[in-house]
């Protein structure tokens, strides 16, 4: 692991101030990292993937920007509380399952228990050629040195939303529900608060894939909100990978639903395991507002998430791996009590 | 392994203050109190070192064991204010202030080996016993959690502990055992 700078926050205005104060020399070794629970900092840093010069510690913010909050309107996640808190608060569990299970079905207990919800979100791909410096051409590494990827081993990429520079799949599964319940994302910026839908955080590759989300540098997530709507009732996360647990998705959905008796009033769809980035499935939903949900309408669903899918060598599968995926949790979804 | 050469025990004199207030120069040890199995340590280690390194190469607990060294294997596991997290993934110096528990502070201090170690000798859970100590400190939380009270329940929340000899069924045995008795 390559030296860095040391500092700690305790509050979001002195993160912000911290993560800007990193000298010149900091920022030409990579500039300033937040520090929450270090689950993919410290390991990208130790493969000398990512490289900070400054690493600004903002675990004391767990008291400001760590609680949970039901309320009869809105469920309020701070962005430093930890993926087993949020799976385990009874309000989340009850009103809110695709939350709760997006996050228990993902990663390990102890990770659960270290990792913040703000850097579930954005935690970096699992493409091997990222991850492995060895491999000199990685454009969302190092950018402009290629993809090593596009015809390399891709049996894990993406079909969905990639592009000729970068095809890596974004791993997370718990963003996926925040866009499946039109959660709003909360950040402290230097020039105040915003807010913003979850689905509008992060950025497909296209010609840079080295910049993986909307926010500025040094903005700092905060909260995520999410409203109490008939949505969230009746949603849930179905996942399907190669073990049954401590895996990422080769395809995930989550999945809400509206239902006014069998007809669909409304409904979100976000993939997870097929995409580049947590992806909203828009043209699914369309497909199914105002139709009977039965399978039928499912499989139509599911015809048209993955209309624009363009699959690699060896990730052809994920094709009609997603569609059944979607279409299970589709059905599933509608037995739920709404 | 810079980190932990240039690391040591707290020798005051040798760790110099920070050169900007809430900053430290990466070139300069950091300063800091470890609280692990109730005692209190000073140390000064080069910020780098995780809690793993801390633990092992300047605490002399080598009961926590670095198997992946990326937070993939869960045989560094350890206990920090009662939750099981990974100590190769923890900087050092964000555990400060905390509660750490490892495996060498389980067993009472007569000797008497908590029910969770008693029950993975009686029934032979480990081969090489290399991811033992981090089976047995997840185990623990696992039980406290309220997360073994099936053997499906015992396998899923314990999938972020790996065993390469595959003693998978004794473990699950092994964990009914001690919840039974931590229960009691």
């Amino acid at each position: 692991m390559r030296p860095f700078e040391y500092a700690i926050a305790r509050s979001p205005r002195a993160a912000i101030a911290a993560f800007g104060a990193a000298p010149p020399d900091a920022a030409a070794a990579g500039g300033s990292e937040y520090l929450a629970g270090g689950t993919t900092l410290l390991d990208l840093m130790k493969l000398d993937v990512m490289r900070p010069g400054r690493v600004v510690n903002i675990n004391p913010l767990q008291e400001s920007a760590g609680r949970i909050s039901a309320g009869p309107r809105v469920l309020r996640l701070g962005a430093m509380a930890r993926m087993s808190e949020a799976a385990s608060h009874p309000a989340v569990r009850q009103d809110y399952p695709v939350i709760a299970q997006a996050l228990e079905l993902a990663a390990s207990p102890q990770i659960r228990n270290m990792a913040s919800l703000a850097g579930n979100v954005l935690q970096r791909t699992r493409c091997t050629y990222f991850r492995d410096t060895s491999y000199p051409n990685c454009n969302k590494r190092a950018p402009g040195s290629g993809c090593a990827a596009i015809g390399g081993v891709n049996r894990q990429h993406a079909i969905l939303g990639a592009s000729e520079h970068c095809i890596a799949t974004y791993p997370g599964d718990f963003a996926q529900a925040l866009i499946a319940l039109d959660a709003e994302v909360e950040i402290s910026s230097p020039s105040g608060v915003r807010r913003f839908p979850v689905s509008k955080l992060h950025r497909p590759p296209g010609e840079t894939p080295h910049i993986e989300t909307t926010l500025a540098p040094g903005e700092l997530i905060t909260a995520f909100e999410i409203a109490a709507t008939p949505l969230a009732q009746r949603s849930l996360y179905l996942k399907i990978r190669d073990r049954e647990s401590y895996e990422f998705a080769l395809a995930s959905a989550a999945v809400a639903l509206d239902l006014r008796g069998d007809t669909v009033a409304d409904c979100r769809i976000a993939l997870g395991g097929v995409a580049t980035i947590p992806w909203r499935a828009r043209e699914a939903e369309a497909r199914l507002k105002g139709r009977r949900m039965d399978e039928t309408a499912a499989n139509a669903a599911a015809d048209a998430a993955f209309a624009e899918a363009r699959p690699q060598l060896e990730n052809g599968f994920k094709i009609e791996l997603g569609k059944r995926t979607l279409v299970r949790a589709l059905l599933q979804a509608a037995t739920l009590e709404g | 392994m810079g980190v932990t050469m240039s690391a040591t025990l707290l020798e005051p004199a040798r760790a110099k203050p920070a050169t900007a207030p809430g900053t430290s120069n990466p070139r300069e040890l950091h300063r800091q109190t470890l609280q692990v199995n109730g005692k209190l340590h000073h140390l000064a280690l080069d910020i780098r070192t995780t809690l793993l390194d801390a633990l092992r190469e300047h605490l002399g607990l080598t009961g926590s064991k670095k198997g992946c060294d990326h937070g993939q294997c869960g045989a560094c596991t350890v206990l920090i204010d009662g939750q099981r997290v990974l100590s190769c993934l923890t900087l050092a110096a964000v555990a400060e202030g905390r509660d750490i528990a490892t495996i060498e502070g389980l067993a009472q201090g007569d000797g008497t080996l908590h029910p969770m170690q008693q029950a993975f000798i009686d029934h032979d859970a480990f081969q090489c016993g290399y991811c033992t100590p981090g089976q047995i400190m997840s185990a623990v939380a696992c039980v406290h959690e309220g997360h073994a009270t099936t053997d499906a329940d015992i396998r899923e929340y314990m999938s972020g502990n790996l065993c390469r000899c595959a003693a998978y069924p004794n473990i699950v045995d092994a964990i009914k055992q001690a919840r039974e008795r931590m229960e009691a």
